[in-house]
């Protein structure tokens, strides 16, 4: 499924923003901020860029994507059940006990889901395994990655950079969600990633820096990335937390807090 | 005399030239932990991931997710202890295709000293759920096993070592995931062992017979699935046990017979292993001797827990 224009693309991030609110309202628990902050690009990637067949989730030559800040999982079950992976009925069972739907990713459990995440750092250290693997099998799927910038404090995640440039993984392409926040506080105050351009730099990564809410830029970006060659190509969009709903935005509160009843109607009158 | 990490290397290149899909990476250490055999004959199979083994870990994980039957190697206490957290959350929780093939378990890693003496081991991953967790005897058992864990589907922890050991097995043996194997029979007292102690085991019961006491010997190379019918058969006959490894006796083989026997037919079991201190820098032998990790101590354990059968 390929949309292409912007528009159609901005109505599915809405569609998918507007299950982030009812799934994490339906179970009272949950994290919103990071999975509205990168709504846009998970639904460009699932509605323009990545081949997938819902039916066969394990088809071999399928685009991979990997959720690795795992707790916005919110946003990946809402592009998939959008994508037809699974009913979004059940996108109302996130986190209840025998749910597929887990609080953090189950590849094993939902179809879809290319790795299990939630522990910060290793879906991106597993997306290495998967872009080595397609390279030795001289397949051409490409492998895209979400991470999170308070993530980039974990050490597996400079491991893994210097892994992916080493083996020259042209196949890898990662968006960083810069919203800037983390449990504790601005990620400048806890621990500043920054500069995160230069370090990626450094670390043999080509990089390049968007608004992460700009449809028409992660487009740009996606294609841009394609005439990169030998190197894995690191996309930092400059993205805000609780993107969409007003009494979320850029609130630290909301990384790990669900909405309640009269906020779920609230923030869904406002996705419209 | 051979080490069981050379029986290692040397199966893992034979498992390289029958399965294509077989993929293995190393942290700077091929040459010791002898993945260096699988590299010189499939270098495009091979990856080096450099001194980080939290994301050897990850991308093992990766590749398996991929379909490759992926060996990752390094030290036991690299590869247990600096990974532990992308071992459970990335390997096991998942029950991805991953053979963790860890060398230089032990107190037998020898004058490096306690920093690189992984004792541990066996208690971490046996703790996790769906590892499967293999410390072979000897290089003939080792062979046998890496190619069992190739072909099943699923993570496995193989302990491996250092020094070498004495060869127990002739190539009629037949190793088996989950499978005990009962080396000598013995009605008065069952010493079971696991890994290099087993070889310590047979001369510890030849030193019994000498006294009279018919000892058994079994050898429990998979600590996980743990075959409890043969413990439990080994404590019905004899009415007591002793064990052996060269690991902490906290959490490893130990404690999984003094689990089993204590839930289903309580004998006194003895634990012979390293107790719950660091070692230090030694030859492999000066180690086993300073440890308690002898033939001496087997017999002396295995008369203690004679005295105990006879207060029961």
């Amino acid at each position: 499924m390929q949309l292409e224009t912007i528009k159609e693309l901005e109505a599915k991030a809405t569609e998918i923003r507007r299950s982030i609110i009812k799934m994490t309202g339906a179970a009272g628990s949950g994290h919103p901020g990071g999975s509205l902050s990168a709504a846009d690009i998970v639904a460009t990637l699932y509605f323009h860029q990545l081949k997938l067949d819902p039916a066969k989730p394990d088809w071999a030559d399928r685009d991979r994507f990997i959720l690795s800040k795992g707790h916005a999982a919110p946003v990946l079950y809402g592009a998939l059940a959008e994508r037809g992976f699974f009913p979004k009925e059940e996108l109302l069972s996130l986190r209840k006990m025998g749910s597929r739907l887990q609080g953090h990713p189950d590849r094993n459990l939902l179809p879809g889901v290319e790795m299990s995440t939630g522990s910060l750092g290793q879906g991106f250290s597993a997306s290495i395994g998967v872009a080595l693997a397609g390279k030795l099998d001289k397949k051409d799927y490409g492998v895209y990655v979400l991470l999170g910038d308070g993530e980039c404090q974990e050490g597996i995640v400079w491991e893994a950079a210097m892994a992916a440039a080493h083996y020259k993984l042209d196949n890898l392409t990662c968006f960083l969600d810069w919203n800037g926040l983390q449990i504790d506080g601005p990620t400048a105050e806890v621990m500043s990633p920054e500069p995160l351009n230069e370090k990626w730099r450094a670390f043999g990564w080509h990089v390049l820096e968007i608004d992460g809410h700009d449809i028409g830029a992660i487009l740009a970006a996606l294609e841009a990335s394609k005439a990169v060659k030998d190197r894995p190509v690191m996309i930092i969009a400059k993205t805000v937390k609780g993107k969409g709903v007003s009494f979320m935005e850029n609130q630290v509160g909301w990384h790990g807090k669900a909405p309640d009843a009269e906020q779920v109607r609230q923030a869904l009158v406002e996705l419209g | 005399m051979i080490a069981t990490r050379d029986a290692y290397g040397k199966a893992l290149a034979e498992l390289g030239k029958n399965n294509p899909k077989v993929v293995v990476l190393d942290a700077d250490l091929a040459g010791s932990t002898k993945t260096i055999n699988f590299k010189k004959l499939f270098p495009e199979r091979f990856f080096n991931m450099g001194i980080a083994e939290q994301n050897l870990m990850g991308t093992a994980a990766g590749l398996a997710s991929s379909g490759k039957v992926t060996f990752a190697s390094t030290f036991a206490i690299f590869a247990v202890g600096r990974a532990f957290e992308q071992i459970r959350n990335s390997i096991a929780y998942p029950k991805m295709n991953v053979k963790i093939a860890a060398t230089h378990a032990g107190l037998t890693v020898g004058e490096d000293g306690a920093s690189h003496q992984a004792i541990e081991d066996i208690a971490l991953m046996r703790s996790i759920p769906e590892m499967v967790v293999i410390v072979p005897a000897d290089g003939v058992e080792t062979e046998q096993a890496v190619k069992a864990a190739a072909d099943y589907h699923g993570p496995v922890y193989l302990r491996l070592g250092r020094a070498r050991v004495p060869v127990i097995y002739d190539n009629n043996y037949q190793f088996k995931i989950g499978r005990a194997h009962l080396l000598r029979e013995g009605k008065d007292v069952g010493l079971i062992a696991t890994g290099l102690m087993v070889a310590v085991a047979l001369e510890a019961a030849e030193l019994l017979q000498r006294e009279g006491i018919a000892a058994a010997v079994l050898n429990v190379s998979t600590i996980k699935p743990l075959d409890q019918e043969a413990i439990l058969d080994l404590a019905r006959k004899t009415g007591a046990l002793v064990t052996a490894e060269e690991h902490t006796v906290l959490g490893g083989l130990g404690s999984a017979v003094a689990e089993t026997v204590g839930e289903s037919f309580p004998v006194p079991v003895m634990r012979v292993g390293v107790e719950d201190v660091f070692g230090e820098s030694g030859s492999p032998k000066e180690l086993l001797e300073a440890y308690g990790l002898t033939k001496e101590n087997l017999v002396q354990k295995a008369k203690e827990a004679l005295w105990l059968k006879a207060q029961s």
